[in-house]
Order: structure tokens, then sequence, then C-alpha cells
């Protein structure tokens, strides 16, 4: 089975809180050297059939959907190979 | 005859007790709907209550707003039947995009339950008539994905056309743009909000106030007089 992946992240003009939080904690930890972190979620998808144009035609729109809201996010969709 | 406001139900949904009782109490007849049921038992307005359906999972609303009853009551809403949506109830109108705009987690990362005070800015929708523009009322706020946000666009055009519909007044709890703690659609039979009129109903719990039984007496006396 193929696996694809869709990567959703806030816009970048949308404001992330829990990014930024994680990023002032960095330092505390000693891991310095890191200036911004974004948050963001990673869907693996396990796909029944060929990954073929017509499959991935039908990913981004469940993307586009629901795994991601469009007004705050942009999505990525790749092939997992 | 009075008006039947049908009250939904989704699995994670806290507040529908509270909303019908809401209901109840201006004087109409809360009918509980079902989030599996398509049919809308011939309700004259829809209420969608606070809480955290589906856990909240992938987004706040996200996965309701797939429920078989939200389509009709997408359908019905833009027939111009009257919806209303508190808290979790915004969340999942911004997902159907009844509503522009999005809700984040607040800025500061925590729950928040306060009294909040508010002003009514547009009191010509369906959900407001029986509060006057610029009126202050203080009613409950309790959630951790109250942040609203629009693009720069959206919100201008909001503002130009009166459909912010209530101001966070004094602080803004949660880094909502231009304090927004409510929006109404430019028919003004769709309103979402955070903070919760349900519970602001009885002198004797909450606030001792009554701030938030306006909601339900204005659109009662809308479906009677209809």
């Amino acid at each position: 089975m193929a696996r694809v992946v869709v990567d959703v992240m806030l816009k970048p003009e949308i404001l992330d809180p829990q990014g930024q939080a994680v990023q002032r904690a960095l330092p505390r930890l000693g891991f310095e050297g890191i200036s911004d972190v974004r948050q963001g979620k990673r869907f693996e998808l396990e796909v029944e059939g060929p990954v073929d144009e017509p499959a991935l035609a039908r990913i981004r729109e469940m993307a586009e959907t629901f795994l991601a809201n469009t007004v705050i996010e942009d999505f990525v969709v790749r092939v997992d190979s | 005859m009075t008006a039947r406001i049908g009250v939904i139900t989704f699995p994670g949904t806290l507040d529908d007790r509270d909303t019908q009782r809401a209901v109840r109490l201006a004087g109409a007849e809360a009918v509980p709907l079902w989030h599996k049921d398509k049919d809308l038992k011939q309700v004259d307005a829809v209420v969608l209550p606070g809480g955290f359906s589906y856990g909240d999972y992938l987004r706040a609303g996200a996965i309701s707003r797939f429920s078989p009853v939200m389509d009709t009551v997408i359908e019905q809403a833009k027939a111009g039947m009257p919806v209303l949506g508190i808290c979790n109830g915004f969340q999942v109108l911004t997902e159907t995009h009844l509503l522009p705009g999005a809700m984040l987690r607040n800025n500061h990362l925590h729950f928040i339950c306060r009294d909040q005070k508010l002003r009514v800015e547009n009191a010509g929708t369906a959900w407001t008539a029986d509060y006057t523009a610029g009126q202050e009322i203080n009613i409950p706020l309790k959630n951790i994905d109250g942040r609203y946000v629009a693009d720069e666009r959206t919100l201008d055009e909001l503002e130009a056309e009166g459909r912010v519909a209530f101001r966070y007044l004094d602080v803004n709890p949660n880094g909502s743009l231009r304090d927004i703690a409510g929006i109404t659609n430019a028919a003004g039979n769709v309103v979402g909000l955070m903070p919760h009129p349900e519970h602001a109903v009885e002198p004797l719990i909450g606030t001792g106030r009554t701030d938030g039984l306006g909601f339900f007496t204005s659109i009662l006396k809308k479906l009677v007089n209809a």
C-alpha cells in the first residue's frame, strides 16, 4: 500500500502562540539558535489501490475541504516513497 | 402558537440542556435535535450550542460541520432560517463558511472562564433585536479556542457592513482580531459568538443578571410576529 502525506500549516500571517511557546522553551532546555517555531499537523494516509492522478486529486479535495481549513491553513500533498 | 426552536446535540456537546432551558424561559418551545438526523422536525430556528463536539479533534467544529443535520441546517440557513451558534456552535458555523473567518487557540494558550463584558454592535439581527445598538451586556465566556481571525479584507468588510455583532469590552480575552466576540451574516439570520448568553438567563445564577435572555426573546418575537 502506498502512503500519501498531507502537511497542514497555519498560514504565515496567522499568529501561532503554540509555536511561540515551544520556541521560548528551547533556550531553557539548552537548545540555542532557533529564532522561530511554527507548529503544524501531518496526516499519513494509507491509500488502497494505485496512487495515480485521480487518487491524488481526491486527496487534494479531501485536504481542501476537511483536513485543512483554508481560511487559516495551507496544505501540501506528497507521496511518501 | 409559539415558536419551535431546535437545539442540536452533537457527541461532546455540553450546553444543549442550558440552551433548551433558555429557549423555554423566553417562552418558546425547545426541540432537541440529534446530529445524525437530517430532519429538523419543522423548527422555526436552530441553535448550535457550546461544548467540545468530537473532542475538538482536527479543529474545533470541523467534524460536526459534516454531520447529517448540518446539511439541512446549511441549506435552510441559506434560505433564511435563523441560526445561532454559541461557542462551539460558532466554531461549527465558521467551519461551514456560513460565517467568515475562523477560530483559533487563545493567544495566551489558557482555557478561560469568566464573566465578560460585551458591546452589542448590531441590534438588527434575528437574534439581537431586543437589545439596542451600543448596549453593554455581561455574560459568561468559557473556551480555549476563542481567538477570532480573518484576513484584513474580510475584517474591513465586516466592519463596513455592520456585521461585527458583538465586541469584547475592557479586555480582549483571547487575542481576537479587532476585539470581535461575534458576527452575523449579511442577511442577519445567522449569528455566532463565543460568549454564552444561555448561561445568563436567570437572576439566581451566574452574573446575577439576565443579559443573555435577549437572544432568545429576540428570536421568539421575530418568529411569532412573522
